[in-house]
């Protein structure tokens, strides 16, 4: 299946060997588990299995809370209160699953800079980029609707708040609301199909993921220097590579254990931090909160729809901020083609590294300038967290490749980690000290 | 049947055709049910007695899931909304879904000619909160509503007169069910 070379399958035993004659399922498998994976990956290259273990604790804790929980706009609010305190270990199967949705977050963020930093979005991993955009998508909307479910008074609102954002959209707009609705305003029909659809997304994103990974194990791995593993052969191949079995599963369970620690101490020890006290008042009709604010993970998003307070030509402000919203999420996905550069790592791009802070930085101060009441600083602010990130990937981006002088990349994967864990020490791993050829391969 | 092909093509045209009208009439199916019901329709329209409320008071009734204000409004405070001129005012339009296209003269949003009765959507233009209003104790600078969120005043016409709401509370579909004016019925 990968596009590097490697040893391929060979059914062993007696079973093996009949099973791969009617399902091949053990090549699958193998070449999956030991893919080629260039040796010198940093730890910004664990977010991927963070966020598969995130999908499957979402997807557990979740079947198992929908077992309590009831969609109905007169018990919802009572049976998620009857999982916190009636239902044994149901408070834990809750925050787990509250707060698995933040670790998500985090965890996806670091992935997508990881990304826009090493240049993993460039050709030839453009499909890679996409269906990750796309997950990333999926994720937010089953996060939202996720939100709603409890029915407190942030759930409500939001989704009123959410679902309004629609009537933007020039004459059609108020039909797609009622259609979304199912009715004139946020009620059981809607708390209803957002349940349906809060189970449905997250497998839809597992099939996605399943895409993702096939995709980036045809073209293989990104890796810190951006430079391609050697494909001449098996032999040249493993000069840059060590097996994903056992050497980065190793190292991923090590990041794990680190993550869920923090993840734990989270659960257990300050499981409402990262919510919202509203959403502990039920949800009603009548009385909107003071200051209506989305979970932390949509924050940079919600500044930049609120951004726009102004009106642009024909376009109303209202209308204007719901497509700087989305604009802004889609503008990523054309990060392949905006960047122009040739050389793929920010690692060797000098300027371009002040740019990609910048946008870290932006990300932040959008994410808290989305947190704070809109008075009008706030709004500057925004204003200009927004130029920036459009400016980043539709400007900056363009230009940098054309304008900037990269520095010298290693020729090889193997020279960069030769670099570093130079081939003489003791210390150093097996596979660099042998000549080509004779390679000892420390898989075996 | 005289050219060549010709059967076959009928076959796939015909196969297609009907496929494609199987598709699209099952898929608008799909589409078409998230839409309001008919239970939620029939809930569309209710009729409201407003035979005890006196001038000077208003009541909040719950219709297709938002509150409507249904005021009755004193003498000075029609004098107040007829007083003002266009020019003073933020949102042009009536917002009248009774007389859709008229401007914002306080004729055109009260239900009577005389206008003592004054029927809104109580949410506010701007994000969807709940305005406060007399029997709230708070009537915002002019003397009309006043939303707390992101402070927006309306006018006892309920006009936007200040603060960042976009458009005057919204009149819904209403008229008087009876020759006496004492019930009110909406949608």
């Amino acid at each position: 299946m990968a596009g590097i070379p490697h040893e391929e399958y060979e059914p062993k035993s007696k079973f093996e060997k009949w099973l791969h004659q009617r399902l091949p399922i053990g090549g699958i498998i193998y070449s999956t588990l030991m893919i080629p994976t260039p040796k010198n990956l940093n730890w910004m290259w664990i977010w991927g299995i963070i966020l598969t273990v995130c999908l499957v604790i979402q997807i557990v804790t979740g079947i198992i809370l929908v077992m309590h929980y009831t969609p109905h706009v007169d018990h919802a609010f009572a049976s998620v209160e009857h999982i916190m305190r009636d239902v044994n270990g149901g408070w834990l199967m809750r925050y787990m699953h509250a707060n698995g949705a933040s670790l998500f977050f985090i965890a996806v963020y670091a992935h997508i800079f990881r990304g826009l930093y090493y240049g993993s979005y460039k050709a030839p991993r453009e499909i890679t980029w996409i269906i990750g955009i796309l997950i990333y998508v999926a994720m937010m909307a089953t996060a939202f609707m996720g939100y709603v479910l409890p029915w407190g008074q942030m759930s409500f609102w939001g989704a009123t708040v959410i679902t309004n954002l629609f009537s933007a959209i020039p004459f059609v707009g108020q039909p797609i609301v009622e259609w979304l609705w199912g009715g004139f305003a946020v009620d059981q029909p809607l708390l209803n199909r957002f349940f349906s659809l809060h189970y449905l997304l997250p497998f839809v994103i597992a099939g996605l993921v399943a895409v993702h990974i096939w995709a980036f194990h045809t073209t293989g791995n990104n890796n810190p220097t951006g430079v391609e593993v050697r494909r001449g052969s098996i032999e040249e191949a493993k000069k840059d590579t060590v097996p994903f079995w056992p050497y980065y599963v190793i190292k991923d369970l090590y990041a794990l254990a680190i993550i869920l620690a923090i993840f734990v101490i989270m659960v257990f020890f300050m499981p409402n931090y990262l919510g919202h006290p509203d959403n502990y008042i039920e949800a009603n009709p009548l009385a909107t909160p003071a200051h209506i604010v989305p979970e932390w993970y949509f924050l940079p998003f919600y500044a930049i729809l609120r951004a726009i307070t102004f009106d642009i030509l024909f376009i109303d402000s209202k209308l204007g901020g719901v497509l700087a919203m989305f604009a802004a999420i889609a503008v990523m996905a054309l990060a392949p083609w905006l960047d122009t550069s040739r050389v793929r790592s920010g690692r060797y791009r000098p300027q371009f590294k002040w740019w990609f802070w910048g946008l870290v930085v932006d990300f932040f101060v959008l994410m808290w300038a989305g947190s704070q009441a809109a008075t009008s600083l706030i709004g500057t602010i925004s204003l200009i967290g927004t130029i920036y990130w459009f400016g980043y990937f539709l400007v900056i981006l363009p230009l940098l490749g054309i304008t900037e002088k990269p520095l010298p990349q290693p020729k090889t994967i193997e020279d960069d980690f030769d670099s570093h864990y130079p081939p003489d020490g003791q210390k150093s791993s097996a596979s660099s000290q042998a000549p080509s050829g004779v390679v000892a391969t420390p898989a075996e | 049947m005289s050219h060549d092909g010709n059967r076959r093509d009928f076959l796939y045209v015909a196969t297609a055709a009907t496929g494609g009208v199987l598709a699209v009439s099952a898929g608008w199916t799909m589409v078409d049910q998230m839409n309001p019901s008919k239970d939620v329709l029939a809930l569309g329209t209710i009729e409201v007695d407003v035979s005890e409320v006196e001038p000077g008071t208003e009541i909040k009734v719950f219709w297709r899931g938002k509150p409507v204000f249904i005021r009755r409004r004193t003498q000075d405070e029609i004098a107040d909304a007829r007083g003002v001129t266009l020019g003073d005012l933020k949102d042009l339009g009536s917002e009248n879904d009774n007389k859709p296209g008229t401007d914002a003269e306080d004729k055109n949003r009260t239900l009577d000619d005389a206008g003592e009765w004054l029927v809104m959507v109580g949410v506010c233009t701007h994000l969807g909160c709940i305005p406060l209003g007399a029997t709230d104790g708070a009537r915002g600078e002019f003397g009309g509503w006043f939303c707390p969120c992101h402070g927006s005043h309306y006018d006892t016409s309920g006009r936007i007169r200040k603060g960042p709401a976009p458009k005057n509370l919204l009149v819904p579909t209403a008229s008087f069910a009876d020759e006496d004016n004492t019930i009110i019925k909406l949608g």
